[in-house]
């Protein structure tokens, strides 16, 4: 296996990581104003993504940095392509960090409802937007010789790149809905598991759509692959409505490993399809950096992803037990008025 | 303005702004570390409460420093393509290995410690902010030694088959000297930030008599701090220049506006001039100094900007050459001078506060109140110096700006990111702002009773900050 094909597969499995982990915070914080009925109600909601979110995050960021460090003409084509949208999603990522952060900081309801719609915001625009843009990036997008992206914003906007953010929206969703089945207790765990039921269905519809798409376009393997991950849906699916909220999460977080790979899956060899002519298209090989790059990367990759992994895991476990509104105490911010 | 132009303001103003949170967070971590350290060991009360209130102030300015840090990373690709084309082989790799090595530290283990501090055994506890403060000062390396390879690009060739600069030696790229030089200043400029940063707020606090016992230790760390950083930052600053003078002698020379070469040369504390700097009217100027600044003795020969300008044509070709010469000399000066009223006010304050004394000298508090900007403004003119005294080059005598931007998007994209950006980080500067003077001003958390389980590692129920 050559070297780039490993960097190929180490940025797909970044994504595979991003979407699993950051894809429950994102749902949980789309779900903030529909299943938290008060303050209290919300606190918890945050409260379970409250230690996670940020490390769920880093995985974005180490994905960006070895796109550019690993396939630096993919990088380059694609932020300087997806321009609009990007800063939409960073925007999106900048408000959501400092709401968190920001929220209980002041006991004013007013203060605390407006963190609140930029979290709903915040997390669900990210959400919709991966998914527009992983549309895009596996169906192609035109590409000059130069390897320039040639569009607009508005050629982002395709049928089934926004299928695809319809998908991931409601995925994420689902799997928010389910982590907080699985993390909640009482009215809360009821509220999210009976919308569960609705998150499901949509994903199924959406996600099983934009699988098609997928697999009609690419063919072969690509079938399988999508089968796979509409029947791990399925199992999400009927395991919140089991009530059985261990293997539903299981179960969703299998669904999105397996869209992710169906995705790079459908890509490769290519990283950056061109619709303007396929000899213009990036491919791991035209795109990527030299071969002492990619050995430095690997060796360092080798050493310290394992060391990464071993407490992020140990972070989860540290915070494995539910919350519940007992476990909130009152106030924490400052009063509203004074100064 | 062109495409290129909005690109450079908008990487401007996203860096700076990042930057005022960035020094803090990292000098804070370590001191509140440091308080929890104290804690651990003592079991004093008084140092539960100072970092507590430290630690809080610390993350609504880390939550500000790693929501503006996304930005940093994505922009390279969005703005600057063709230089992310060019340069992707090397620098792409310290920034990803600061993604995995830095980055997942720091929030990991900040995760852990907010949310922990019930819930883990006490020495786990005050592991973990050490962890994520190592993290923060890890990120620092990695993220200066891709920046320093824009100085003083090394372990690099460009390959002109591909018309890329590539990798040679990673080794050479982590320990080029400027990288090193850059580490050392930055780092303990962040250490003068926060302990500028506590002074201020201590200050505050203990003129008006509250919580002096929290606020008299937090002052007496703070000053110590300042004092060494600020020793720290002037002889990494010494050093910095000599390699400077050797690596980018024309951003020396415009540093210090020196249009002609001469031996020995005289460092000009203050000149009055026409704009473009080539003609003086007035001038404070200390014999030898700038031969010592850059050359280490106080005879030495400083090359010129007019024989800088002409040599760097013979070997570049045609161009400008020059930065813009009144920001370099004005920024260099300012960052220096903001750097040395830190260590007049550290000196003051050790003096001041001797022996268990309390300063009658009450004007000193409002100035040390006001001293925590100094440092801020110290850092973004520093860092507006390196950067726009590099200029015409991206990457030093390998890459110009002018080649660096990306070349299909439109100026008007550009501008409407800058202004979403500008309009974005101003009202956040603004909520920021409020909530750290509000919680500046509502002080540490009332003392606690002491427990009889206090070093049980037993959990207890579970306490939220968020």
């Amino acid at each position: 296996m050559a070297l780039t094909d490993i960097w190929f597969l180490l940025i797909a499995v970044l994504w595979t990581g991003y979407f699993v982990l950051e894809g429950f915070d994102f749902g949980v914080g789309t779900l903030l104003r529909i299943l938290g009925h008060d303050d209290t109600d919300r606190r918890v909601l945050i409260n379970t993504i409250g230690p996670v979110w940020d490390g769920n995050e880093v995985w974005l960021l180490v994905a960006g940095g070895a796109t550019f460090a690993a396939f630096p003409l993919w990088y380059s084509s694609l932020f300087s392509g997806f321009y609009l949208a990007l800063l939409l999603v960073l925007v999106a990522l900048i408000l959501r960090g400092v709401a968190f952060e920001f929220r209980g900081k002041i006991d004013s309801p007013r203060w605390r409802n407006t963190w609140d719609w930029i979290i709903v915001f915040a997390s669900a625009a990210p959400a919709l937007l991966w998914g527009v843009a992983f549309g895009n990036i596996v169906h192609g997008v035109p590409l000059d010789a130069q390897h320039h992206f040639t569009g607009t914003f508005f050629t982002l906007l395709n049928p089934y790149a926004l299928l695809g953010g319809l998908a991931t929206l409601t995925l994420f969703t689902f799997h928010g809905a389910v982590f907080l089945a699985l993390k909640t207790t009482d009215a809360l765990r009821d509220r999210a598991r009976t919308l569960s039921r609705a998150l499901g269905g949509a994903a199924f519809v959406f996600g099983g759509v934009f699988l098609v798409a997928t697999a009609v376009e690419h063919g072969g393997w690509t079938w399988l692959s999508a089968t796979v991950a509409a029947l791990l849906l399925a199992a999400g699916v009927l395991f919140a409505a089991g009530e059985r909220d261990g293997f539903a999460f299981a179960s969703t977080a299998g669904t999105i490993i397996a869209v992710t790979f169906t995705l790079f899956w459908s890509l490769y060899p290519d990283v950056l399809p061109s619709t303007t002519d396929p000899a213009f298209s990036l491919t791991t090989t035209n795109a990527s950096s030299t071969h002492y790059t990619l050995q430095i990367m690997t060796w360092v990759a080798v050493a310290f992803t394992p060391i990464v992994l071993a407490y992020q895991a140990w972070t989860y476990w540290v915070f494995r037990k539910r919350i519940s509104r007992a476990s909130i105490p009152a106030g924490g911010g400052l009063p509203a008025g004074r100064r | 303005m062109s495409a290129l132009d909005i690109a450079r303001w908008q990487f401007g103003i996203t860096t700076v702004y990042h930057f005022i949170f960035v020094p803090l967070t990292i000098g804070l971590s370590f001191l509140v570390a440091g308080m929890q350290t104290a804690w651990v060991r003592t079991g004093d009360d008084k140092y539960r409460r100072m970092t507590k209130f430290w630690g809080k102030l610390f993350l609504i300015n880390f939550a500000m420093g790693v929501a503006t840090g996304i930005v940093q990373e994505f922009q390279f690709g969005m703005n600057w393509s063709d230089y992310s084309t060019f340069v992707g082989d090397i620098f792409g790799a310290p920034l990803a290995i600061e993604g995995l090595l830095a980055f997942f530290l720091e929030s990991t283990f900040l995760g852990l410690w907010i949310f922990g501090w019930d819930k883990l055994p006490k020495k786990l506890h005050l592991a973990t902010i050490w962890l994520a403060a190592t993290g923060t000062l890890l990120s620092a390396y990695f993220i200066l030694a891709a920046n320093s390879w824009m100085q003083h690009p090394v372990g690099s060739a460009v390959n002109p088959a591909t018309g890329r600069a590539e990798l040679k030696d990673f080794g050479a790229v982590l320990t080029n000297s400027t990288a090193v030089g850059a580490f050392a200043h930055t780092v303990t400029a962040c250490f003068l930030t926060a302990g500028m940063f506590v002074v201020g707020i201590s200050a505050w606090q203990i003129k008006r008599q509250r919580n002096v016992d929290v606020y008299r230790p937090s002052m007496k760390l703070a000053l110590v701090t300042v004092l060494i950083a600020s020793l720290g930052v002037i002889v990494t600053g010494d050093l910095q220049a000599r390699l400077m003078t050797e690596q980018q002698p024309m951003k020396m020379a415009a540093a210090e506006a020196l249009y002609d070469t001469v031996a020995p040369a005289s460092f000009s504390l203050f000149t009055v001039g026409s704009l473009d700097g080539s003609q003086e009217k007035f001038s404070i100027r200390v014999p030898g100094v700038l031969s010592f600044m850059a050359t280490g003795s106080f005879d030495g020969r400083v090359e010129g900007i007019n024989d800088l300008q002409a040599a760097e044509q013979q070997q570049y070709g045609p161009g400008e050459y020059r930065p813009n010469i009144p920001v370099a000399y004005w920024t260099f000066r300012l960052m220096i001078g903001f750097g040395f009223l830190c260590l007049l006010i550290s000196l003051v304050g050790l003096w001041l506060f001797r022996r268990g004394r309390t300063p009658r000298a009450r004007w000193f508090f409002p100035v040390a109140t006001a001293g925590i900007a100094l440092p801020f403004l110290a850092n973004s003119v520093g860092w507006i110096f390196t950067e726009m005294g590099r200029q015409p080059w991206s990457v030093f005598g390998v890459l110009k700006t002018a080649n660096s931007v990306s070349p299909t998007v439109p100026a008007g994209t550009v501008l409407t990111s800058l202004i979403v950006f500008t309009v974005l980080y101003g009202v956040l500067a603004v909520v920021d702002g409020v909530l750290m003077v509000r919680y500046a001003k509502a002080g540490p958390p009332p003392p606690e009773a002491p427990r009889e389980d206090a070093d049980s590692d037993e959990p207890r129920p579970a306490a939220f900050a968020y």
